[in-house]
């Protein structure tokens, strides 16, 4: 990574300042971009995401990303509804996603003491490896702010719980995702996005 | 003192620092002077907090509009708190939930008893300006959680500033009717206050700011006294 450049997908959406802010902080270079040539290029991409999942997928089909997205071959980072955008599709609208990572996001379970949406900080519980996570320690705590989540699946490698168990973290390929925000997860999301990245800390 | 003759208390960045580092699990920013005088918070500074800072936090005070909210989450912040404008006009609650999701939405409300019932109260950042509204606050809780808030901040003025715990017989009546995330405000003066309104109120958090202001609280010690006291919070 050192040298490379860190391309973050402009999804729309508000919410985007943290993410370019944690990059910032760890030393990387980050810039946000819709650009095809920019995305290919870049060392690293991340998805992030906040709002609708239809209006989402619109906003990247409408800038013809679809296709650039699924056919990248080095790391991407999903995040919150950017990783509800990698998966088959989202109950939220009833709408196809990008059918990189197998699943459909669904409505979180509500129970008493677990409203939706889900906010705040939820331990994970690590359930398979990966790079990622290497330096995360099982039950380190995440900030969490969501409607919808993916199931647990083969692909997932760790997961929360609000009221049922869901996929906090998943990964096919080169493509790996996290519902919550490693941006607002203090020590504990900059060390997961420093592994992405390839800095040590 | 309650509300009145504010201290400044240092440079924020520097402050929210200090509480990120300490532990603290959300930060809420506060400009309470800004619905009384009609103006709106100058917000230059939610940038550079927003620079520095790892955990979510919340900018409370002067978001009258749509446009007011998304100027301040497009410079970083994670949620905004009305309270004032949305007392004046509870529609915006659902502009903003429609707008930016429930996730962001807080709502901030001033509670009082009044002869057995509780009251809210507006205007609350001016001593000159505050005034009752004719709304209980059980009742105006309730119709914030239809039109679509995410999370709900009582401050127990009873309590405000006099530093001898919660108020948990209010936060416990409120918690009844509220099914979105309950955060206690108005009280707290010693580590004990914390774990009592967990325990005695069921709430989702516990804010306080002028015991860690003035630093007589430790965040970091007052997390491990919570985990002691088999309180589930988040451990760093």
């Amino acid at each position: 990574m050192p040298g490379g450049t860190i391309a973050i997908i402009d999804s729309g959406g508000a919410n985007i300042a943290s993410l370019l802010y944690a990059f910032e902080r760890l030393g990387a270079r980050a810039g946000l971009t819709t650009d095809p040539g920019e995305i290919r290029g870049a060392s690293r991409v991340v998805l992030p995401g906040v709002g609708a999942a239809r209006d989402a997928m619109d906003r990247l089909r409408d800038q013809g990303l679809v296709d650039v997205i699924r056919n990248l071959t080095q790391p991407v980072l999903g995040i919150c509804l950017g990783m509800q955008l990698l998966a088959d599709a989202s109950e939220e609208d009833d709408v196809d996603c990008l059918g990189i990572v197998p699943g459909t996001a669904q409505r979180l379970a509500s129970s008493a003491g677990c409203p939706v949406p889900n906010m705040g900080w939820c331990s994970i519980t690590k359930t398979g490896r990966h790079d990622v996570l290497r330096s995360t320690q099982d039950g380190s705590y995440f900030y969490f702010l969501h409607s919808y989540a993916l199931p647990v699946s083969n692909c997932t490698i760790a997961t929360a719980v609000h009221a049922e168990p869901f996929s906090a973290v998943v990964q096919k390929d080169n493509f790996v995702a996290a519902q919550f925000h490693p941006e607002r997860s203090s020590q504990n999301g900059a060390r997961l996005l420093s592994r992405f990245v390839g800095i040590e800390r | 003192m309650q509300f009145r003759n504010h201290r400044v208390v240092g440079d924020i960045v520097d402050l929210a620092s200090r509480y990120c580092e300490e532990g603290a699990d959300e930060l809420v920013f506060y400009d309470i002077t800004a619905s009384p005088d009609g103006r709106t918070v100058d917000r230059s500074w939610v940038d550079r907090v927003a620079a520095v800072i790892d955990i979510p936090f919340c900018v409370a005070g002067g978001i009258r509009s749509v446009a007011d909210a998304e100027d301040v989450l497009n410079k970083g912040a994670d949620k905004i708190s009305v309270n004032s404008p949305a007392l004046e006009s509870p529609s915006l609650i659902d502009d903003l939930a429609r707008r930016f999701g429930s996730q962001c939405v807080v709502l901030g409300v001033d509670s009082r008893e009044v002869s057995g019932t509780y009251h809210v109260y507006q205007y609350t950042g001016d001593p000159e300006k505050t005034v009752a509204v004719e709304r209980n606050t059980v009742e105006w809780i309730r119709e914030g959680q239809e039109r679509g808030i995410g999370e709900v901040v009582l401050n127990c003025m009873n309590q405000d500033g006099v530093r001898q715990g919660y108020d948990n017989e209010q936060l416990r009546l409120v918690r009844e009717g509220c099914s979105v995330p309950l955060i206690a405000s108005g009280g707290a003066g010693a580590m004990e206050h914390f774990a009592d309104t967990f325990r005695l109120a069921d709430v989702d958090g516990a804010l306080a700011a002028s015991v860690f202001h003035s630093a007589e609280i430790n965040i970091g010690e007052l997390k491990s006294f919570l985990v002691d006291q088999d309180i589930h919070i988040r451990t760093v």
